[in-house]
């Protein structure tokens, strides 16, 4: 069979049919004036010139550091057997056929993937898949609405800042509201969502609630009260959604327990390589009695005509190739290949590796704490954290920056992140995870301590209270 | 075959008036065109339903369609027995497979249904 884009010839005879001389005569509906002009782009190279020209962009990620960023996405070691299964060209597309049941391996790869997730979250159903986790978590604050008939959600400012930006583009033009609860400020809660907020705004009876979204480990690392919190949002009539990271459910309990409804997520952790705008994973679950509000694919076992094992697609009717502009979400590419990715990351780990995973993580995070500590570099907030915590750093900004030059990647810079928040103007965001070494700790202490101590003695005070002077 | 004591939506919802109260639900030719029902989506008693607004979602293998009110009202019965037997609306559509009950705000609303004549006209053109 042929198999090529339209030649010059195919277009000409289309045209003809058409009785048209261009292309461009099927735009001709569409005013000049917003037609795209056209593109400009670099003449075509050949193969091997391009390659060398990607190999130099290639060449300035810088892969010497010693990373102590998460921020939502996280490093961890993925064995050489999960990229060995995913070149394999028989996985290598996103998309499920539109007679999905005749590729039963797809099928059953994403029938794993759903099995896999929903024993880490504890909840009935998991769709495959979304684009990232803050497209899921918006997906899944669209379903409180639908399932609640009510138009008002509640989101943490402790949820990552970026998924509230997609929450609120997902919220624009649809008649629905969505509003944020702020962060406690004092005390042992600092940091975490202030639930006696939370409380008040479930309070108005007049405005009834649809959902709530609180993040765990919240954005700074965190760990929220998620059973006050899902008790007080179901008193209220609402449904609970828990933002999770999935490595941290080997050690922490799982949304279910604590009574979430859907739990939503950004599935990159598990084993698929940090990268600039993706592709990640969006992880999304929900209870039974919610499974036709939630979008995605979803695929059961059942058995065929002759008693044998077989896979389906289920309940199609909630997607728009059925239910039209009703559907559940204008999802039509789940993200395969990456739940795949997943999928064999989680199976050669096995329950044990990944509980050894996120406890290590923990275990490097406390040493992380203990060095910053030492050199007088103190945590923001008080609270329990897993593996990822602020840090209070006269002059962020300019700090990060130079241990940058000194070959350190030294977390976020919330002021950047969250410049709302002023309580964390001089503050950076670190993490550590079982791919952070003992050397590159003790890399970071010595590092941030010496310019802490440069700049205390170029200002003549104290090093951890002085602003810093670095030199840009 | 419709039968003449009900009135009929050009949608294939079916209503049976007593007194002031409707028994709502739809007809054997849309049980059929839609084929094995696995779901149907009914509103909660207590609330309000408009004539020929829909009211709720019937599901099959193959399709997903919205359920219009014949009349306005206020939902004073579901059928809770579709919960888990959504099949009885094939196998008795115009019997146990009903939806809602809904007391009934203007009853003259009934003269801009189809009668079984009517409808019967309207399925044969189908």
């Amino acid at each position: 069979m042929a198999y090529g884009p339209h030649t010059p010839a195919d277009r000409q005879r289309m045209l003809a049919a058409l009785r048209m001389d261009s292309v461009d005569d099927l735009f001709a509906d569409i005013p000049v004036g917003l037609r795209s002009s056209p593109l400009r782009l670099d003449p075509p190279e050949p193969e091997q010139l391009l390659m060398r020209r990607l190999d130099g962009l290639a060449a300035k990620n810088r892969v010497d550091l010693a990373s102590f960023l998460g921020a939502g996405a996280y490093r961890h070691f993925s064995p050489p057997l999960v990229d060995q299964i995913l070149l394999r060209g028989e996985w290598y597309t996103a998309y499920t056929p539109y007679q999905p049941e005749v590729s039963q391996g797809t099928l059953q790869s994403i029938y794993e993937y759903e099995s896999l997730l929903a024993e880490l979250v504890g909840l009935d159903v998991v769709s495959a898949s979304h684009y990232d986790g803050a497209a899921a978590t918006a997906e899944a604050a669209l379903m409180t609405c639908r399932a609640t008939g009510r138009g008002r959600v509640l989101v943490s400012r402790a949820v990552h800042p970026h998924y509230r930006e997609v929450l609120r583009t997902y919220f624009h033009g649809n008649g629905l509201h969505f509003e944020e609860i702020p962060l406690a400020a004092e005390g042992s809660v600092a940091g975490t969502t202030d639930l006696a907020e939370l409380e008040r705004r479930l309070g108005d009876a007049e405005n009834p609630v649809a959902g709530v979204v609180l993040a765990q480990p919240n954005f700074y690392g965190l760990l929220e009260p998620m059973r006050d919190a899902s008790d007080l949002v179901h008193a209220a009539g609402a449904l609970f959604v828990a933002v999770v990271e999935p490595v941290s459910l080997a050690v922490l309990a799982p949304p279910g327990a604590y009574g979430a409804d859907i739990a939503a997520g950004e599935g990159q952790a598990l084993g698929i390589p940090p990268q600039y705008g993706g592709p990640y994973l969006g992880i999304l679950a929900c209870t039974e009695p919610l499974v036709r509000q939630i979008p995605g694919r979803l695929v059961g076992m059942t058995t065929d005509v002759d008693g044998r094992r077989a896979y389906v697609m289920t309940l199609q009717a909630r997607e728009q190739h059925i239910r039209r502009e009703k559907a559940a979400s204008n999802i039509c590419t789940n993200q395969t290949l990456l739940a795949l990715a997943a999928s064999v990351w989680l199976a050669a780990l096995g329950p044990h590796g990944l509980r050894d995973v996120a406890a290590l993580g923990a275990a490097r995070a406390a040493e992380l704490e203990a060095a910053l500590a030492s050199v007088g570099v103190a945590r923001v907030h008080a609270g329990a954290y897993l593996n990822e915590f602020a840090v209070r750093v006269p002059n962020a900004p300019a700090v990060h920056r130079e241990l940058l030059e000194r070959g350190v990647l030294a977390g976020l810079v919330l002021a950047e992140a969250v410049p709302d928040e002023p309580a964390l103007a001089d503050a950076l965001l670190v993490c550590a995870t079982e791919m952070t070494t003992g050397d590159d700790v003790a890399t970071f202490a010595r590092e941030i301590g010496a310019l802490l101590a440069d700049a205390g003695a170029g200002a003549g005070g104290s090093a951890a209270a002085a602003p810093v002077g670095v030199t840009a | 075959m419709a039968p003449p004591d009900l009135r009929y939506t050009k949608d294939h919802e079916w209503v049976r008036v007593e007194g002031d109260t409707a028994t709502i639900g739809v007809t054997d030719f849309a049980a059929n065109q839609l084929g094995d029902v696995v779901f149907v989506d009914l509103p909660a008693v207590g609330k309000a339903v408009e004539q020929f607004a829909t009211f709720g979602v019937v599901e099959s293998v193959k399709a997903v369609s919205d359920l219009y009110a014949p009349l306005s009202g206020e939902v004073v019965a579901v059928n809770g027995d579709l919960g888990s037997k959504p099949e009885l609306v094939n196998s008795d559509p115009f019997g146990d497979g009903w939806m809602i009950r809904v007391k009934v705000g203007d009853t003259t609303q009934v003269d801009e249904l189809l009668d079984a004549a009517g409808y019967e006209k309207l399925t044969a053109e189908a």
